[in-house]
């Protein structure tokens, strides 16, 4: 299944115990406490990352998850090449270069999206920052006319292409931006969080367009978002980091049937639930007038006949069942680690 | 799949490209260019009536002629925009304390040949836009306050060359500016005590001739010295023959050193620069 690269390189990504250590200036809030400052600084170190290791085939698509401050952009910044890992034997090759030491090389490999910045000019139209990519990455004419088309209808930015930046909606820069990390044909894309503060129907686009791109081109995808519809939608492989450490790789199906043991029924219901009274498999979490939770080992009963006990023991007027979502697993997995 | 063309001359074309963006982009701030033009005339011809005053007071202990005075003022106010100090891009220095910078970086692109492109062709711009407009009027106010040609063809081409080589060290210095800002994350202070000494040493206040003479033959051989200070008293005759050459290639020198330092500085701060932000 994975590929052999060039011959003798396995993997397009490997990283192996990779740290990056950051100082960070403290001090207390207060004027007394910032003139001490000015005479002595405390400094903290912050291990952003924590001997991190991975590596990702080619054509791979992964999403890479965990909550604010894991660790994941810092990751991302390291494969980009941008930002120097501490130099204590860890070691990163991406098709076969060290991205901090053969930056210029390494980037006309590479395409990035990060969901919170803008590589477009502002003022001027779309299609002239693509004119200046396409210098920049020195494109042969015909393959970026090729691109251009290819990329215009696949995102259908060809409305937009000649609208200045500062007119297009979030939805519709963001498909301009994915565009502009694709005209040079990257072999790999990193993104990072794609989908922040896009609606449902722009987020379905970027979501195919990501899917078809993987199919189509056999782009390794690096993805890392918040948004776990994202995840469940592109990525069979995840991986959670957390403090910096990677906490779990492994498919998200795999993942899903590990934690599926347990669901959680809420009911809001008139009558009166007596704990005592459940069957086998069903216990009461949470116990209130009105309201009720409880959790279900599905190894002893399925939720629908859960759900068939419990309404026989009083009126359900309104239920959720949680626990099946790619959502809640990524909670579970957060409580499990503790992060 | 190989959509990348590496030979040399499409490696230049990159720069080339960002120069003409920036350059045309720059053209469109007609207003503000009109308002310069409108203060750097009065401006002009505010110090040329000062000089004046001082030369009539006492001719002989005067370094230079007043008429190469004169054309110095008026062409130091229509090449303001090549050769001040405080002209700096304040995109990159928000790209370095916010972290967009982070874009920069992911280009096959050297970044520091990139942001002196980006300099270069800003100072360009402006300068285009102002320096007709100040020459025109200059050189119809009657002499001595007025401007003339230069005194001789070498002096022209002289002075066209040293001042293409100004502008290059100009930007070479203010590149500077940038690289401390990794470093420190805040310019306002950098900035500050550079435009402060550049202003002063590189005769941007007052023409070098005018310092004491000790002090004018130590800054002679500054870099600050290679920017307005040569290609100025070049027109006018205060510097001429062998000695354009010598200041040519004074400017030259400076020139690799100044790059050499800035690119091996600019290394060092991206080594241990933190993306800011997320």
């Amino acid at each position: 299944m994975r590929e052999i690269k060039r011959g003798y390189f396995l993997f397009m990504i490997e990283l192996h115990h990779i740290s990056k250590t950051f100082r960070v200036a403290r001090r207390n809030a207060g004027m007394r406490e910032a003139v001490k400052a000015l005479l002595c600084r405390e400094y903290t170190e912050i291990r952003a990352l924590d001997d991190v290791s991975f590596t990702i085939a080619d054509g791979e698509m992964v999403g890479y998850i965990g909550p604010n401050g894991a660790g994941k952009s810092s990751t991302i910044k390291i494969m980009s090449g941008i930002l120097h890992p501490n130099m204590d034997g860890g070691t990163c090759e991406i098709d076969g270069l060290v991205p901090w030491k053969n930056r210029k090389e390494h980037v006309k490999n590479i395409g990035v999206v990060f969901g919170q910045r803008s590589q477009l000019w502002w003022d001027v139209p779309v299609l002239d920052s693509y004119e200046l990519i396409r210098d920049i990455y020195q494109i042969d004419a015909p393959v970026y006319r090729r691109n251009l088309e290819e990329l215009t209808q696949c995102l259908q930015i060809g409305e937009i292409l000649r609208t200045p930046v500062r007119q297009l909606s979030l939805g519709q820069r963001m498909r301009c931006e994915i565009g502009a990390s694709l005209l040079h044909d990257p072999k790999i894309l990193f993104l990072d969080e794609p989908t922040i503060g896009l609606d449902a129907v722009s987020k379905i686009a970027v979501r195919d367009f990501i899917r078809r791109r993987n199919r189509e081109h056999g782009t390794t995808v690096i993805l890392t978002t918040h948004d776990m519809q994202d995840i469940e939608a592109l990525t069979e492989r995840i991986l959670l980091i957390g403090k910096g450490r990677i906490l779990l790789d492994g498919s998200l199906s795999e993942l899903k049937s590990r934690h599926s043991g347990v669901r959680k029924i809420t009911v809001s219901h008139s009558g009166s639930v007596v704990p005592e009274t459940l069957p086998a498999g069903i216990v009461c979490t949470e116990n209130q007038p009105g309201q009720a939770a409880f959790a279900v080992d599905t190894a002893v009963l399925g939720v629908s006949e859960a759900i068939g006990m419990l309404s026989g023991l009083f009126e359900i007027t309104d239920l959720s069942v949680a626990g099946a979502t790619a959502e809640e697993l990524v909670v579970s997995l957060y409580e499990e680690f503790a992060i | 799949m190989n959509a990348v063309n590496t030979s040399p001359k499409s490696a230049i074309r990159k720069y080339a490209t960002y120069f003409r963006i920036r350059f045309t982009s720059g053209l469109q701030y007609r207003a503000a260019a009109a308002a310069g033009v409108a203060t750097q005339f009065a401006w002009g011809f505010l110090t040329v009536l000062l000089y004046k005053a001082f030369w009539e007071a006492d001719p002989a202990s005067f370094p230079m002629g007043i008429a190469q005075v004169t054309s110095y003022m008026w062409l130091r106010q229509a090449f303001l925009a090549l050769f001040n100090s405080w002209t700096v891009d304040n995109t990159i220095l928000s790209d370095i304390t916010g972290g967009n910078i982070a874009y920069e970086l992911v280009r096959p692109m050297n970044l520091y040949a990139l942001w002196f492109t980006r300099n270069i062709s800003m100072r360009a711009a402006n300068a285009t836009l102002r320096f007709l407009p100040i020459l025109i009027v200059a050189s119809l106010v009657p002499a001595p306050w007025g401007m003339h040609l230069p005194v001789s063809v070498p002096a022209a081409l002289g002075f066209l060359l040293t001042m293409f080589l100004g502008a290059l060290v100009t930007c070479a210095i203010v590149m500077f500016i940038y690289i401390f800002t990794f470093f420190t994350m805040q310019p306002m202070g950098v900035r500050m005590v550079f435009n402060a000494v550049t202003d002063f040493c590189s005769g941007n206040l007052v023409p070098l001739p005018f310092f004491p003479p000790a002090m004018a033959a130590f800054l002679e051989y500054t870099p600050f010295a290679a920017m307005q200070n040569i290609p100025f008293r070049i027109y006018s005759g205060h510097i001429a023959g062998w000695d354009i050459l010598r200041c040519a290639g004074l400017q030259v020198f400076w020139l690799i050193v100044l790059v050499m330092l800035g690119s091996l500085l600019m290394k060092k701060a991206l080594k241990r620069a933190v993306i800011q932000g997320g």
